[in-house]
């Protein structure tokens, strides 16, 4: 990353709109490999049930934690910006 | 949207060709996922430092919106804290590690596949991709709910980029340098997070 990070920088100059493009591309061919390596892998395929519910188990109980954080610093700010006016 | 279900399928293509071996096997093609891993960090600090805006923006932004990347991360753990509870199976660190990956399926997913094997780095990988999924869809409702930081805080480390272009649409022009600015620290912290909580 800081190796991208320096290149990006030193290149800055000019635009590079095919990094959008060749970034979805990697991002398809690494889920499609990361989907080979889990198909290759029997106790993965019968678990999937198990694992699915619990995949939507931790990222509903992710996502819910952070709304709720969320909203407080939402109501905070909305209160101290209010109190100036 | 439309780019998460082609990226849900190119998945499910990956285990339909795993499952009826198709290709030769993964570990006879040496380290390929982790070197387009590799490839993939390169170009997204490529585009960081490709920006020459981006810190400038960062300095323009309210100090108290700087708080909500801290709320995402500590909000997000605290959930799947709670979430082991109804998993007797998986450790406290199994849960976190899978939390930790922020929306960033990618990246999380991998690194869980090569500290806890593939079993756990599949629930991260389904786990992380809802979350993304869940910050498309649901950003409208969240704004009317719970106010304009909720999506931006769901989306985690994917504001920055994936998510960015619904966040504007729903949270309007103004929240893009805070959704930039989230993206950015979120996206750091979860390879350290993941590395952390996968080896305890």
């Amino acid at each position: 990353m800081a190796a991208g990070i320096a290149t990006g920088w030193l290149l800055r100059k000019r635009t590079f709109k095919f990094i959008n493009t060749l970034l979805i591309v990697l991002v398809w061919a690494l889920l499609f490999f990361l989907g080979v390596e889990a198909g290759e892998n029997p106790a993965v395929i019968e678990g999937l049930k198990d694992l699915g519910l619990e995949a939507l188990l931790l990222s509903v109980a992710g996502t819910a934690g952070s709304i709720a954080l969320a909203w407080e610093l939402w109501k905070f700010i909305r209160r101290k910006e209010g109190g100036k006016r | 949207m439309k780019g998460s279900l082609i990226i849900v399928a190119f998945f499910v293509a990956g285990i339909i060709v795993g499952v009826t071996h198709l290709l030769p096997p993964m570990s006879s093609l040496g380290n390929i996922s982790y070197i387009t891993l590799c490839a993939l960090i390169f170009l997204v600090g490529f585009m960081i430092g490709n920006d020459s805006e981006i810190f400038k923006k960062f300095r323009r932004l309210n100090r108290l919106y700087m708080l909500l990347p801290l709320m995402t991360i500590v909000g997000t753990l605290a959930g799947c804290a709670i979430t082991t509870l109804l998993l007797p199976h998986r450790s406290l660190s199994d849960c976190l590690a899978v939390g930790s990956g922020m929306g960033y399926y990618s990246l999380s997913s991998v690194l869980i596949t090569q500290y806890k094997g593939a079993e756990l780095g599949t629930v991260a990988l389904l786990a992380n991709i809802v979350r993304e999924v869940i910050t498309l869809l649901g950003a409208p409702l969240m704004v009317r709910w719970f106010g304009k930081l909720a999506p931006i805080s769901v989306g985690g480390a994917t504001t920055m980029d994936t998510t960015l272009p619904i966040l504007t649409r729903a949270c309007g022009k103004d929240f893009v340098i805070v959704s930039i600015f989230h993206g950015f620290i979120v996206d750091f912290s979860v390879p350290l997070l993941v590395t952390f909580f996968a080896s305890l």
